[in-house]
């Protein structure tokens, strides 16, 4: 069955079709990636699947129960997690708090509790800091863990992101690019957490400009192009349709660009 | 063993209270220090609001007015003690934030701002306006506490001022205390991840609505008690504690020590409220110096004052 189905998914700024009629879907495991030139609309469809914004036309099923418009906090309880493109971080806490806050659902409990600090509380915060810590650990950031996360690099800020969004332990994982603004070496760790988080079981949806990365951990890839999908298949037979080549990959050095940037 | 941030602050807060006494010129600033001691508490209230979620109120002294006045009037009315109408003020300035702040907080920003506005501005017309059951603008008195007797009748020799200092300082531990707990909680740290990121808390499973809507009644509890406290220290009370000159005044306090912390509030509220009793200046213009203070901290403080100066001490200030 699938984890997760787009269909005939639309939004209008404006005059602005910043998505039309996009339909694909999703398997636990899998790793899809949407792939497009900048402003093709790649965020705007993470941001309708995600809850962020509410379609004008189309439907988001997760499992067989149709989600369409429902707000992200909900989405969390059925198992999406998500980070962003343009990092939203919580800027006034630690980086260890940061990925705790990943912890909400699980480990928040009774008001009361909490301002009195019972004991259930602060096994609740406890066990949320010993998994955090874990995370922290698993994104290579177990040594910035009592830092302000204001005071850490672009890099280092995206993989806190994958490490918050690991810690709601989800069935469908949303990247917008996680490997802008890191190092060869950086993108390359980032390349094999994602292929590990999905040999979990774990569906990953991907927006990434790094051709490379990809071309090479894709189980599918979408192209969309001023909003609409032109292209669908698996990377090889992607890579050679000549509308994508048109609209997508003659562009590449730009992109390239911008991948680092 | 090292203590932690919450230990340390209490600890440091549990010292002021205690060693003060003994730089008291007179036996007035035992007065002095209740009241600071009193605004503290609700100034908390706001820090939790504020500098924790993230959202403005201006109307908060309309909880204050409640917790006041039920002390006023429960007992007149319901025949209860004192100590029970001011909880019973609580419970309704809690219900009353719940049922307020379901719709105004889906609101953000200005229009939070004025929506609160609104409230506090509504309770306190209530006030001065009900004057059959009120007293309307010249207020009401408010019955003893009787708690400082039962003490006296047991041997402690303590002078009501002397009392008062102790109980509010009492009442500010206990709070600080809650609101530390809090801050390190999971609930702590929903509130702040709204305020760094909504749209993120939201992704991570947290209901912002739900967050928001208990930040609210929480910090009308703080202000409930503290103007129940401010009701039965003065054993009297007018319309004035609900209106909005008293809301600005919490939030200038809030904002001046530091919105996002407990020490910080506790510092904006001392200062504001000995500033009017040292400068005789400060008490004729209050409300101009009140909003000259607000635009100086947000120009040059916007941290506010006690994170700036910890900053700039360790040479991290801009
Ligand atoms: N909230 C909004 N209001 C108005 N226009 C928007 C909004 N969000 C996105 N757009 C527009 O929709 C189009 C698609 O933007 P989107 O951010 O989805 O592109 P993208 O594929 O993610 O691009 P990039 O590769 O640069 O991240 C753009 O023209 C953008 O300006
Ligand atoms: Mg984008």
């Amino acid at each position: 069955m699938n984890l997760l189905t787009v269909e005939g998914i639309g939004i209008r700024f404006g005059g602005l079709h910043a998505v039309r009629d996009v339909g694909f879907s999703l398997k636990a495991g899998e790793i899809v990636s949407v792939i497009g030139p900048n402003g093709a609309g790649k965020t705007t469809l993470f941001n309708i699947i995600s809850g962020v914004y509410i379609p004008h036309s189309g439907r988001i099923l997760l499992e067989s129960d149709d989600v369409t418009g429902f707000d992200p906090y909900l989405l969390a309880r059925r198992g999406m997690s998500r980070t962003f493109q343009n990092l939203q971080i919580f800027q006034a806490m630690t980086v260890l708090e940061n990925v705790m806050t990943g912890f909400h659902l699980r480990e928040s409990g009774p008001v009361l509790s909490d301002l009195l600090a019972l004991p259930s509380s602060r096994r609740r915060s406890r066990e949320a800091e010993s998994d955090a810590r874990v995370l922290l650990a698993r994104v290579g950031l177990e040594r910035a863990a009592e830092r302000e996360a204001s005071a850490l690099s672009y890099g280092a800020l995206k993989r806190l992101e994958i490490a918050r969004a690991l810690a709601l332990n989800p069935k469908l994982l949303l990247l917008d690019e996680p490997a802008a603004g890191c190092n060869a070496v950086e993108t390359e760790e980032i390349d094999h957490l994602i292929v590990d988080v999905a040999k979990e079981g774990t569906a990953i949806l991907l927006v990434e400009h790094d051709m490379k990365m990809v071309m090479r951990i894709s189980n599918h890839i979408v192209v969309l192009d001023h909003g609409e999908k032109i292209a669908e298949g698996d990377p090889a037979t992607v890579s050679r349709d000549p509308r994508v080549i048109e609209a997508y990959l003659g562009t590449q050095g730009q992109d390239a660009n911008h991948a680092h940037g | 063993m090292k203590l932690s941030a919450k230990q340390s602050t209490l600890l440091v807060l549990i010292l002021i209270i205690a060693l003060a006494p003994f730089f008291f010129p007179s036996a007035f600033y035992f007065r002095i220090g209740s009241v600071v001691f009193v605004n503290a508490v609700a100034v908390v209230g706001m820090v939790i609001l504020t500098g924790y979620a993230g959202q403005i109120s201006l109307g908060h002294a309309g909880f204050a007015g409640i917790g006041g006045y039920a002390c006023a009037l429960a007992p007149v009315y319901l025949g209860l003690h004192p100590a029970l109408a001011a909880l019973l003020g609580a419970l309704i300035s809690a219900v009353l934030a719940y049922l307020v702040g379901r719709p105004i907080l889906r609101l953000k920003g200005y229009y939070l701002a004025v929506a609160t506005l609104g409230f506090g501005i509504l309770v306190s017309m209530v006030l001065s306006n009900e004057t059959a059951i009120t007293g309307g603008p010249d207020g009401i008195k408010v019955p003893d506490l009787g708690l400082r007797a039962w003490l006296v009748d047991r041997g402690l020799k303590i002078s009501n001022s002397q009392f008062w200092y102790w109980f509010s300082g009492l009442a500010l531990v206990i709070g600080a205390w809650l609101a530390l707990n809090l801050h390190e909680s999971a609930t702590g740290r929903a509130l702040r991840a709204l305020h760094g990121s909504e749209i993120a808390a939201r992704t991570v499973g947290v209901d912002v609505a739900r967050a928001k809507l208990i930040a609210f009644v929480i910090s009308a509890i703080y202000a409930s008690v503290a103007g129940s406290l401010i009701a039965l220290q003065n054993r009297m009370i007018t319309p004035d504690i609900a209106g909005y000159m008293h809301s600005i005044e919490m939030v200038t306090m809030a904002v001046l020590g530091g919105a996002g912390s407990v020490l910080g509030a506790i510092f904006g509220a001392t200062i504001l409220t000995l500033l009017p009793q040292v400068l005789t200046v400060f008490q004729q213009y209050e409300q101009i110096m009140l909003g000259l203070v607000m635009m100086l901290v947000m120009i040059f403080m916007r941290d506010g004052l006690l994170p700036s100066l910890v900053a700039r001490v360790r040479g991290r200030g801009e």
